[in-house]
């Protein structure tokens, strides 16, 4: 019988309401009189987690931000969690901010304040939990992504991978109901590598967590394709060819600031899309 | 070699642009400073953040400024002897330094310091956040970094010239005693005497009046320099350069118009 995905009984750890986590509707962003993205449209279900691809420079990135309303596109629609992130003023956005985690690219940890601060920034911002409550947080979620040691320690005496996971640590702290990663896996060698996806793989698969992934690897988002997350061994464990159909994973590859592919893995693999054929052989 | 050649790399902007860009940069300073003190009156309040920036603006720049009005005062009196000495007028020299430091000198100097020491530090830091994405990191965390990083600087900065210009001054009128008793031989008790009658009260409030209104042009051009960096770290180390220019040619443009017009509401 085929393992089926864990933790199934388990709820979220935040009421999700229905609809999607994020909807992108025909979005259009130019820098400096040059297009970025030209009508981009998607829709992020909730609990699935979606990989965005391309070549560099084609605003992968830029659409994590846009979802956080960092930056607003010329014209078009973003929603987030059914907010709509382009009528929003900055002090709403706050308000939303707070239930969407982000791990930016180099990890953007406070360099001025250790793990624990970091980490702690969001609960220490609300400014009504205590610090007891804060010090448990914390603590759990530096164990989620093994790095409780490193809890006194500054940013600084960290290694790559280390500050990845720090960043993941302090983007899950309050559970957010949507997680964005800016290439978490770039520039890490292949075991640190690993141990992110399983991260990531671990985060959609017992906290039912949204995401969009922005990767340059596609051996990363294959990998959490096709894998679960086994709770019982605490381990990523392979799934079998007829179950990968459950994993609520899909890919979205942008080419010249338009999406020219939005689908599962099967899907992506029976493309007959010269470029796409290309871009994953 | 062409006309050509010589231009080749350089962008050229039209007038209009440029204009545009500035206007854009005035705007977006004029929204810094209104935020700034808007947030003053806006949970939350970010006390340790202030307390901490106030002891890095205030005690930080507290041997510089105070090494700095010494000196001047010193140098004020020994300009002012021979002149005074000629008129036979030398026992008013404590009137002259006291009315010059206190007025004028006192403040700007202080300003000048504090802008040389703090906008830089500023701009520096808050550029290295926004080359690193921890300004974006800090508002995907839901937290305004004006509030956070730009009004506790402003509010220190305030606060802190305003009691470093009255040390500074007091250490300048010290410098002033120390020439003419040492150097010009005259009377200590004599000099102290001129220097405190001669006060009024309209020069006191323009001396204590202009490091408000300079503390603020620090703090909120070294944040708006900071904040508005572009180009990794070679931009840091432009906004920081930029920073201290414009507070210092600011603190000495404002000087001009703040003086006019307290001595107008002053009626002095």
């Amino acid at each position: 019988m085929p393992p089926t995905l864990p933790l199934e009984d388990k709820p979220p750890a935040s009421p999700v309401p229905a609809g999607d986590a994020v909807v992108f509707r025909n979005v259009v962003l130019g820098f400096e009189d040059k297009p970025l993205l030209d009508g981009v449209s998607f829709r992020l279900e909730r609990g699935e987690t979606k990989a965005i691809f391309g070549v560099a420079g084609t605003g992968k990135s830029t659409m994590l931000k846009l979802v956080l309303g960092l930056i607003k596109p010329d014209t078009g629609e973003i929603y987030a969690l059914g907010d709509n992130v382009t009528r929003m003023s900055e002090e709403e956005l706050f308000g939303l901010r707070r239930k969407i985690g982000m791990v930016f690219q180099e990890s953007a940890l406070f360099d001025s304040l250790t793990v624990r601060e970091n980490v702690a920034f969001r609960l220490m911002e609300e400014g009504d939990v205590s610090e007891e409550e804060i010090d448990r947080r914390v603590r759990e979620s530096l164990r989620f992504v093994e790095l409780e040691h490193t809890v006194d320690m500054f940013p600084a005496e960290l290694s790559g991978g280390m500050r990845r996971r720090v960043a993941i640590a302090r983007a899950i702290i309050t559970q957010p109901e949507v997680l964005l990663y800016d290439s978490p896996t770039g520039g890490l060698d292949p075991v640190t590598s690993t141990t992110i996806v399983e991260l990531i793989v671990k985060q959609r698969d017992v906290y039912k967590t949204s995401s969009l992934l922005v990767t340059h690897r596609l051996q990363d988002a294959f990998t959490m394709a096709t894998h679960y997350f086994d709770k019982n061994s605490n381990k990523m464990r392979p799934l079998p060819p007829q179950s990968r159909a459950q994993v609520p994973f899909t890919f979205l590859i942008l080419r010249e600031g338009k999406v020219i592919f939005d689908g599962d893995a099967h899907e992506l693999k029976r493309s007959t899309d010269p470029y796409i054929k290309e871009y994953i052989s | 070699m062409a006309a050509g050649d010589l231009l080749e790399g350089v962008e050229l902007i039209s007038p209009a642009e440029w204009a545009k860009g500035k206007v854009k940069s005035v705007q977006d300073y004029s929204l810094l400073c209104v935020q700034a003190l808007a947030n003053i009156f806006r949970r939350p309040f970010y006390m340790a953040d202030t307390m901490y920036q106030a002891d890095l603006i205030g005690f930080g720049s507290l041997p510089i400024v105070l090494a700095a009005c010494f000196f001047t005062g010193a140098a004020l009196a020994l300009n002012s002897a021979t002149t005074l000495g000629r008129f036979g007028a030398l026992t008013v020299i404590g009137q002259l330094v006291s009315i010059g430091i206190v007025r004028e000198l006192g403040p700007v100097l202080a300003g000048l310091v504090v802008a040389g020491r703090n906008a830089s530090g500023m701009a520096s830091e808050l550029g290295s956040m926004i080359v690193t994405e921890q300004i974006d990191a800090m508002r995907a965390l839901g937290t305004d970094p004006t509030k956070k990083l730009v009004t506790p600087r402003v509010i220190s900065t305030v606060l802190m010239l305003f009691f470093l210009t009255i040390l500074g001054d007091f250490l300048g009128l010290i410098g002033g005693s120390f020439v003419a008793s040492v150097i010009l031989g005259l009377d200590a008790r004599e000099y102290w005497s001129n220097a405190w009658q001669t006060l009024v009260f309209s020069d006191v409030f323009m001396g204590l009046a202009k490091p408000l209104v300079f503390g603020f042009i620090i703090a909120t051009i070294g944040c708006y320099y900071g904040l508005s960096t572009k180009g990794g770290t070679q931009g840091v180390g432009r906004s920081t350069t930029e920073a201290v220019v414009a507070a210092m040619i600011l603190i000495i443009a404002v000087d001009v118009f703040v003086t006019r017009f307290l001595m107008v509401v002053l009626g002095s």
